[in-house]
């Protein structure tokens, strides 16, 4: 088990009964899995398997679970700037210009106003969006203020930037090119990415390895290792023969032949 | 060839009409009331109330206790609105009592403040307060109390503190709903204050052409007062929608 890296043991969450259930809902079930530091690792699963709410956990936005989250060696405990995110509505603040939005990420951060400056303006360049630095966000279309998000989540340089299903919200056109975006912007940053998303292809596509999860309970069904070359080309017969067989993983569940 | 965007003058036929048709009701007798005035002795009247001193000066009573009642409601309502919007423990305590406070029509309040402020100026800018602090306080809780939550959460994320949150946030998020209930605070404040003048029947103001006129028949008197009373609320609303789309512009809205 490696010392450096994000390493989930054993994590188990419950939704306490409510009225008219008898049992509690067990949303996660022992969910282990370690990922290296800089790698893409994305995580596959229908809804209701659990996969946001693990998200939410890693981030720090519930504290409610047992088991342990270890970053790099420490249990996290809360938000911090070293877990960044990337939701799937790009939340970024009407009244901010894309510049301004993308030093929220900065607020806190203990660098000096140049320092933030700086590193604002490198990952406004880093998603391509130097000459709209001073618009607003009702100024942009879906993908570009999805891409300010990333440009936020990874202005402080997190060491885990978490995306909860980032293109879900946009046109498979736009989904495409912001797939090769991130793909780019991983290979540059090489910042360890956990990718959650319901779309089996974008998983093959960007991840290293690609985690399978299964609803009622959440669990980890398997682990599949994508050892395809990157720039990947989704008509490669081997990126389809790996995508086919995650498919059929969910074809199982429904009772598909 | 591109069709040039002329003004729209059609809005202009039903007054002009209206008043044609007026002008020929006098002419040809079609009334023997004395109420039917002509729109010659209407205009003669505004010619002889705009340069006369006592108009002007009811026009400005009238307009500094409007100005007066806005600004003192506006700013005890943001004050509350604040307030109830960002501490839930007070909202629990006062919000209830509030909320049925502010279903009592504003007019029920007048023989109440009558009785303990007497029926001049001090009397109708309470009035006036009270029109203006309502749908503030309304407006502003509520636009603190609908934040998307999805914002909330990227406060969170990035680790804001409360205060951080409360002016980074919450504030800007809820400035457009603010400024919607600061601009029906100009409304009614200005409906008010003719609704003061008629309830509250001392001291100057220009309700007293309305008044007086009713009181003596006097149509054209009538009429005029209704004008400029119209004018007025037109001028106040133009201001305030101008600033409201300048605000527009900058913030947006919370989508």
């Amino acid at each position: 088990m490696p010392a450096n890296g994000l390493s989930l043991q054993h994590i188990s969450k419950q939704f306490s009964a409510q009225r008219g259930n008898a049992a509690a809902l067990q949303v996660l079930d022992d969910i282990d899995l370690d990922i290296a530091p800089g790698e893409f690792i994305s995580i596959v699963g229908a809804s209701g398997c659990g996969k946001s709410t693990l998200l939410r956990l890693i981030l720090g936005l519930d504290g409610d679970y047992q088991g342990r989250i270890l970053l790099d060696g420490a249990a996290i405990s809360g938000t911090g700037l070293e877990r960044g995110i990337v939701f799937q509505d790009h939340r970024l603040f009407p009244w901010l210009t894309v510049e301004q939005n993308v030093a929220v990420g900065l607020k806190n951060a203990p660098l000096s106003a140049r320092q933030k400056q700086a590193s604002v303006r490198e990952h406004i360049a880093l998603v391509g969006l130097e000459r709209f630095a001073q618009a607003y966000p009702r100024q942009l279309s879906g993908g570009m203020a999805q891409r300010v998000a990333i440009a936020r989540g990874l202005v402080n340089r997190p060491r885990v930037l978490l995306l909860d299903e980032p293109f879900g919200a946009l046109d498979a056109l736009t989904r495409n090119r912001l797939q090769n975006e991130l793909q780019r912007i991983w290979a540059q940053e090489r910042i360890t990415m956990v990718l959650v998303t319901h779309d089996v292809d974008e998983a093959v596509f960007l991840g290293d390895r690609v985690v399978v999860m299964q609803p009622h309970p959440g669990r980890i069904r398997r682990v599949l290792d994508v050892d395809l070359p990157r720039p990947r080309q989704r008509s490669d017969s081997a990126f389809i023969a790996l995508r086919d067989d995650l498919l059929s993983d969910f074809a199982e569940e429904q009772g598909v032949e | 060839m591109s069709a040039v965007r002329t003004r729209d003058y059609r809005g202009l036929v039903v007054p002009v009409v209206a008043v044609l048709v007026w002008w020929l009701a006098v002419q040809q007798g079609w009334s023997q009331s004395g109420l039917l005035v002509s729109p010659g002795t209407v205009l003669a009247t505004a010619w002889e109330q705009l340069s006369s001193l006592p108009f002007w000066r009811g026009l400005g009573a009238s307009l500094a206790r409007d100005v007066s009642g806005f600004v003192i409601g506006t700013a005890l309502g943001l004050i509350l609105g604040c307030v109830l919007g960002l501490s839930p423990l007070f909202e629990r305590l006062v919000g209830p009592s509030f909320n049925t406070f502010k279903q009592v029509s504003l007019f029920a309040w007048i023989p109440l403040i009558s009785v303990w402020f007497g029926l001049g100026d001090v009397s109708k800018v309470v009035f006036l307060s009270l029109a203006a602090l309502v749908p503030v306080v309304v407006n502003t809780c509520d636009g603190l109390r609908n934040v998307p939550p999805g914002l909330l959460e990227v406060a969170r994320v990035y680790g804001f503190s409360r205060w951080q949150t409360i002016i980074g946030v919450l504030l800007p998020a809820a400035l457009p709903s603010i400024f919607t209930g600061i601009y029906l605070a100009l409304v009614y404040a200005w409906l008010a204050t003719i609704g003061a003048e008629y309830l509250l029947v001392s001291g100057e103001g220009v309700g007293n052409l309305l008044i007086d006129g009713s009181e003596h028949f006097r149509m054209d008197l009538v009429l005029f007062g209704m004008v400029v009373i119209g004018a007025v609320g037109w001028t106040l609303n133009a201001l305030a929608r101008a600033l409201e789309r300048r605000l527009q512009q900058r913030y947006g809205s919370a989508d």
